[in-house]
């Protein structure tokens, strides 16, 4: 008879930091969800061993997005992944911070197909570079667009432009 | 009229423009131009629903492989949302899905709620509960009567659209817009529903179904329809799970995921409803599935409105709902809070939330970063119909044009979403 496990966040945290003790760097609990900052050399690893971790099972990759923190040193940009196991139902986000001066890190469109677009996404907003991803181009921009709009340094309104006179709606 | 005069009709974009032979980044060479033919389906093609571009490889009418050009209508809402208050966000959000706008207003209004920690009355989960099944009707009707369009019946398109309608004028009379609705407010609405709106919702309860069901008649076991959809743009479960599909879409290959049911939100869990699921992953149970979930809706309406809570239609946040105009101009703590809630000088704690509902497309996630001012710092938008338009390739490699044409209809795609 297989024993019935309650997976819970604590039982998760304690199974990751057994199995991959050196790559985890925090782990937390918020608004119910837990927390994992991972290292980057590992991130495909660990999402692959939650994927096919018999009991944990985490086959559903709900997003991927980037963040950008201009103030972290070396740690500028971060790329979270949300999964959610369907068996258990339950959600966990994996965290990876890169610096903004390299920001590469292995590609997930080997483990979930889906990463894909959302990673061109990310690419595209943020600059980050999905190594041995198939077809790593700007999505939803035109394809001439040379920087990543996303950063926090790009204002929302382009100053350069003359097209946009808003001088009689009081701006 | 031969295919290849069919072809041609199809190829507005005349086939003499550099982009036309380029596809998945390289160039499209001299031997592979002689072999097949090279078809641009969109950017704006009547048959596509929307402002879709598909540069198509044909063997004669067989799609040999086929890419997605995406980002026509992208509007960065992400980057929008980053200079805006939390309450100015729900505008942007009805730009997202628009044939379910309420959905996604109310999903974000639940996402701040989850940040600031804000109970909700019964009263206004209920009230939620109708809106967004309302709103998931409508966004069904118009996905399933343009799928029989597709397959050549126009009749049930303009008949069941009189009923979206119908819906509509509820928004109107809840909110004052019809289709971008803007709907509800940080902790609740903005005020009870009318009389006349629940007057309103119980006689489209009383006379959908008839509609609903005379739709179904004429197409569900119509012969040419069941041709048409059957065995056409097919996924398996698992291909499905590995590309993220969820709403009807995954369900009609199989998997029961519901985040209604799954992480219920808005008191769903004291309603009594069923997922319904497919077997086979093609557009006939696309079909099917968001037909059934309709009935569903209809149910859960049905029970939300009878058993519908007393008590008040916001919950009591001073801090983030707007005080009552008569408060705001009579006493002094009304002016104040209102003066703060325009005026952003409220904190908001810091942190990270994920919160997703079940749009009329799948699981419409709402992932905010929060460092503590008035706008977000990162606001991501799970979006259901970006994710599995990525699938469509594989489902449409080897079929023919025409079911191309059906698959996207069925899938649901959705411009607004898709591009942000």
């Amino acid at each position: 008879m297989q024993r019935v496990v309650k997976v819970t966040n604590d039982y998760i945290a304690e199974a990751i930091l057994q199995k991959f003790p050196e790559s985890i760097r925090s782990i937390e609990e918020s608004y119910a969800t837990l927390d994992i900052v991972v290292a980057k050399e590992k991130i495909i690893e660990i999402i692959t061993w939650f994927k096919t971790h018999e009991v944990l099972q985490f086959n559903f990759l709900t997003s991927l997005c980037g963040v950008h923190f201009p103030d972290k040193k070396d740690e500028e940009l971060s790329v979270v992944y949300h999964m959610h196991s369907f068996i258990n139902n339950i959600r966990l986000r994996i965290h990876v911070f890169l610096p903004i001066s390299l920001p590469e890190i292995p590609t997930l469109t080997g483990v979930f197909a889906g990463a894909n677009w959302m990673e061109r996404e990310t690419f595209e907003f943020y600059g980050v570079k999905f190594d041995g991803h198939p077809d790593l181009r700007i999505i939803l921009n035109e394809e001439s667009m040379t920087y990543h709009p996303l950063r926090k340094e790009y204002p929302l309104i382009d100053d350069s432009r003359t097209d946009k006179d808003d001088k009689y709606f009081g701006r | 009229m031969t295919i290849q005069e069919l072809i041609k009709m199809i190829n507005i974009s005349g086939g003499s423009s550099e982009h036309d032979h380029i596809m998945h980044g390289k160039e499209i060479t001299e031997k592979e131009i002689k072999q097949y033919n090279f078809l641009n389906l969109g950017p704006t093609h009547p048959a596509t629903h929307g402002i879709f571009q598909n540069v198509l490889k044909m063997d004669g009418e067989i799609i040999v492989d086929a890419e997605p050009t995406i980002g026509y209508i992208h509007r960065a809402f992400e980057k929008l949302a980053e200079h805006r208050p939390f309450y100015q966000i729900p505008t942007i959000t009805d730009r997202l899905n628009y044939c379910s706008a309420p959905i996604n207003n109310i999903g974000w209004h639940l996402t701040v709620e989850k940040l600031l920690k804000i109970e909700t009355p019964k009263r206004v989960d209920y009230l939620r509960v109708i809106i967004m099944e309302l709103a998931r009707i409508a966004d069904h009707i118009v996905c399933n009567s343009v799928i029989a369009v597709d397959t050549g019946a126009l009749t049930g398109f303009l008949y069941v659209f009189q009923w979206r309608e119908k819906i509509y004028e509820i928004y109107e009379q809840i909110c004052g817009a019809r289709l971008t609705t803007n709907i509800g407010r940080i902790g609740g609405f903005e005020r009870d529903f009318s009389e006349n709106v629940f007057l309103n919702i119980n006689s489209f309860l009383k006379e959908f179904p008839k509609v609903l069901s005379e739709f179904e008649k004429l197409v569900m076991r119509n012969r040419i329809f069941m041709d048409r959809t059957i065995d056409v743009g097919k996924i398996t479960p698992e291909r499905a799970l590995e590309y993220s599909f969820s709403g009807p879409n995954l369900r009609a290959a199989g998997v029961d995921y519901d985040v209604r049911v799954m992480s219920p939100y808005c008191s769903y869990e004291d309603f009594d409803f069923k997922i319904p699921v497919g077997t086979a992953g093609d557009s006939y149970d696309r079909f099917c599935v968001r037909q059934e979930e309709m009935w569903q809706s209809l149910s859960i309406i049905q029970q939300a409105v009878q058993n519908m809570p007393q008590g008040s239609y916001h919950a009591d946040v001073p801090e983030f709902y707007l005080p009552p105009k008569e408060e705001v101009y009579g006493s002094m703590e009304g002016l104040i809070w209102h003066f703060k809630i325009v005026m952003g000088e409220i904190d908001v704690p810091k942190g990270q939330v994920y919160h997703s509902v079940e749009g009329g497309n799948g699981e419409l996630g709402f992932y905010l970063v929060s460092d503590g001012g008035r706008q977000p710092y990162r606001l991501h938008f799970r979006r259901p119909s970006f994710i599995y338009y990525q699938a469509y390739p594989e489902m449409i490699v080897g079929s023919m044009l025409s079911d191309a044409i059906l698959t996207m209809s069925s899938m649901n795609v959705i411009a607004g979403e898709l591009d942000a």
